[in-house]
């Protein structure tokens, strides 16, 4: 059942991975990249992380998403949409792709630790009351940094974006 | 159950393709939803993991690896408005402005 689940959202959003990469229109992209992550937050619920899932759902499909359509539609693409990929040669990107993708294949399907199913140790309880309170208790520090980013970026933002001052 | 080699062979796929887009597409925009990609194909091990050892910092680090994402595609998407206004070009071999 849980396997089932999980073949199908893997070979979904696999599929609209690669239409995200080969998709002649930059919107096409953006609205398989929306698929795509709306299917990986489903297996973030099949992960047993279910809270993941909804921030996954809220700040990639919710906020940046929309943030990429606004750009697009701000942008005039019609010109954009006659090259797919880069001129010239290929061959040695694509080369290094398959050296990566061939060598963590073989690194992960060559050890016997990776195919265990059941989890070494459970976990009881209120989880999410356990992940907030490591989240706010432990990792308070790095939280508060990521809030400073957070507002540094949203400032950078803005000024970049702004019109010059006449 | 779903075993760990699993969600470890969906990250490396979506990994390599969203490294592919990055290399090899000439669109600024598309180049930066593979940025996106790549980074939650990593969320997907990290959230594996840490349920393989039931252990929240799995969880904690796809939560920050999330904001900071967030962060990034403002930047991103508000340098790329600012460069489409002086330059008017989206292809990433037409920006060589900084290039010596």
């Amino acid at each position: 059942m849980d396997q089932g689940f999980f073949l199908l959202f893997a070979t979904v959003s696999v599929i609209t991975a690669l239409t995200v990469v080969l998709a002649r229109n930059p919107v096409h992209s953006a609205l398989a990249l929306m698929a795509c992550f709306l299917h990986i937050s489903a297996i973030f619920v099949l992960l047993e992380a279910p809270l993941l899932a909804v921030i996954q759902i809220f700040v990639y499909v919710g906020a940046i998403m929309v943030l990429f359509l606004f750009v697009i539609m701000m942008i005039d693409m019609r010109e954009a949409v006659v090259q797919r990929f880069l001129p010239g040669g290929n061959l040695p990107a694509l080369a290094l792709l398959a050296l990566l993708g061939v060598e963590m294949l073989v690194l992960v399907l060559w050890s016997d630790r990776f195919s265990a199913t059941e989890p070494v140790a459970r976990r009881g309880g209120d989880e999410i009351r356990q992940l907030s309170t490591t989240l706010f208790a432990d990792y308070l520090l790095p939280f508060e940094v990521a809030s400073v980013i957070l507002l540094a970026a949203l400032v950078g933002a803005i000024v970049l974006a702004r019109k010059e001052w006449e | 159950m779903v075993p760990l080699s699993w969600s470890i062979l969906l990250g490396v796929v979506l990994f390599v393709i969203g490294a592919a887009g990055v290399l090899l597409r000439r669109n600024i925009l598309v180049v930066l939803m593979s940025l996106e990609l790549l980074l939650n194909s990593v969320n997907i091990n990290f959230i594996a993991f840490g349920r393989y050892y039931a252990d929240f910092r799995g969880q904690i680090f796809a939560i920050f690896v999330i904001a900071i994402t967030a962060a990034e595609v403002a930047v991103a998407l508000g340098i790329l408005v600012a460069l489409v206004r002086n330059k008017s070009t989206l292809k990433v071999d037409d920006v060589t402005m900084m290039k010596g």
